[in-house]
């Protein structure tokens, strides 16, 4: 189940290699991998997220197993989307990229997400899971802090054009997942299913 | 320039039939790798609407030594929020706008207003191919080979009174055949504006076809104008209406957010966006490949000569 997951995980990828020896990109192909890579980020964000509250509604703990790798996806994403922008945008000039940091509030945004994604991905081993004990899963709480970042900086970037629909779907997913963190929440998700 | 390496620059302009041929040979190599189903999905098309031959002589002052972008990316790569904010929206659901029959109204502060239908406008003066670079405020730039003929031909036929100031473009906003008004983006129907004397400037072009046909609908059919000094969002697309007025007009883009598109946006590398650099650009098909780097804008685009004295003594990061 584990390795179909991953090999699912990774078709996004795989349609942009394919798309990219086939003349597939469409006329703007930097931007297209830009916004994919971005979007499938965001994607695999919510899948992690939706993780939890599965969990409570199934009352079965299999999805927990999967966290882990949907996270380290969305940082994978994250990745590229940022390696594409450090490369093609700023010319791997990092200067030049934290004055855009600085200046830009919807790159501040991305690039907040891809800083704090860094930790909890660096952290995800057992043995890191095992040596931070309860410290771990404080830090990784981080995720909701990110969750909002990540989907501030879609907005925001969104806002340009006054372009606002697909923006508008991911947050609202993101805001119901946020949701079922809140405790009353929560209970009542985990009530539902040992009815 | 030499009569041979006009020929030379005019051979470079990729044929339209090249490109589709490459298409389909893209598409049948798809189709025979993983089956039909999965081409639709691979390898969507540009599907250019109905457009027809037009004959255009080629205006030797408007020749570029940059590869034009091809067919397929013209018109398959737009910005007509009519039709969808994708990219590749327009070109998917402007079939259902209807050319004809066409008139264009021009109206206000002129000494002869007048109704004019689409066949009059194609025959009003001779039809020229200019190959103009196109810069979008979003970063990406073109270069296009239009053919129509320069604006000030038809406000002469109006001729505009002493009081004229500004001209007012204004676009066709129909819910039956534009699906994009369906959502409030900005205020329909799109408006744009010009000073009179950019109007009146020989470079802004009223255009009628592209690469020798008339307009693909996504590209602004039947008539739209060209002002390729400025963003490209300052050339309005299926106009209907111009209307001369002493005040500045209220345009679509500067009402949604002044402070992110002025009234003038002329291209101008020194002039960010809030949200990104205007300094470079991304030349849309490169022949240095898909990473090749960004190029420099230039200031107006490149059309300084022609139109850096409309300018004069004006701060153009006040007024961009």
């Amino acid at each position: 189940m584990k390795l179909l997951i991953f090999l699912l995980a990774l078709l996004p990828l795989d349609r942009l290699i394919w798309l990219g020896f086939t003349d597939g990109l469409g006329a703007n192909p930097i931007e297209f991998i830009t916004r994919s890579t971005g979007t499938w980020a965001l994607v695999f964000l919510c899948l992690t997220l939706a993780m939890t509250p599965l969990r409570l509604m199934t009352n079965s703990s299999t999805w927990i197993r999967y966290r882990r790798m949907l996270g380290l996806f969305s940082f994978f994403y994250a990745l590229i989307h940022f390696g594409i922008w450090l490369w093609l945008d700023q010319d791997f000039d990092l200067i030049e990229m934290l004055k855009d940091v600085v200046k830009r509030p919807f790159i501040t945004m991305g690039f907040i997400s891809l800083v704090l994604l860094t930790p909890l991905a660096l952290t995800s081993t057992h043995w890191a899971q095992r040596k931070l004990g309860r410290r771990w899963a404080l830090l990784h709480r981080l995720i909701y802090v990110i969750a909002c970042t990540a989907i501030f900086h879609y907005w925001w970037h969104k806002a340009g054009k006054n372009d606002f629909d697909t923006v508008t779907i991911y947050a609202v997913v993101l805001l119901l997942l946020l949701c079922c963190r809140i405790p009353y929440i929560r209970k009542l998700l985990g009530k539902r299913s040992t009815i | 320039m030499s009569t041979n390496e006009q020929k030379r620059l005019s051979q470079e302009i990729t044929p339209k039939a090249v490109f589709e041929g490459r298409r389909d040979l893209i598409k049948n190599a798809a189709a025979g790798a993983f089956g039909l189903a999965l081409v639709p999905w691979f390898s969507r098309e540009a599907l250019a609407s109905n457009s027809q031959k037009l004959i255009a002589t080629p205006n030797p002052n408007f020749v570029l030594k940059e590869e034009s972008t091809s067919y397929q990316y013209v018109t398959g790569y737009n910005n007509f929020y009519e039709f969808g904010t994708d990219k590749s929206d327009p070109a998917a659901n402007a079939h259902s706008l209807q050319t004809r029959p066409w008139t264009v109204t021009i109206e206000g502060l002129v000494k002869k207003p007048m109704t004019l239908d689409i066949d009059a406008l194609l025959k009003l003066a001779p039809m020229e191919e200019r190959i103009y670079r196109m810069r979008c405020v979003e970063g990406w730039s073109m270069v296009i080979p239009w053919d129509g003929y320069s604006l000030s031909k038809l406000l002469n036929q109006v001729q505009p009174t002493g009081s004229a100031k500004y001209v007012e473009f204004i676009t066709l906003a129909d819910r039956k055949q534009m699906p994009g008004l369906k959502s409030q983006i900005i205020e329909w129907p799109y408006r744009e504006g010009l000073r009179l004397d950019e109007a009146m400037n020989p470079l802004t072009l009223l255009t009628f076809g592209l690469y020798g046909e008339t307009l693909p609908n996504q590209n602004g059919a039947p008539v739209r104008i060209v002002v390729p000094w400025k963003y490209g969002f300052k050339s309005a697309k299926s106009i209907v209406k111009i209307r001369l007025t002493e005040e500045m007009p209220k345009t679509s883009w500067s009402q949604f957010d002044a402070r992110e598109y002025g009234f003038y946006s002329n291209v101008n590398p020194l002039v960010d966006h809030p949200r990104w650099s205007q300094a470079t650009e991304r030349r849309i098909g490169d022949s240095k490949g898909s990473f090749a780097p960004k190029i420099k804008t230039q200031m107006f685009n490149g059309y300084g000569d022609q139109v850096a004295s409309m300018y004069a003594g004006m701060d153009l990061k006040k007024f961009y």
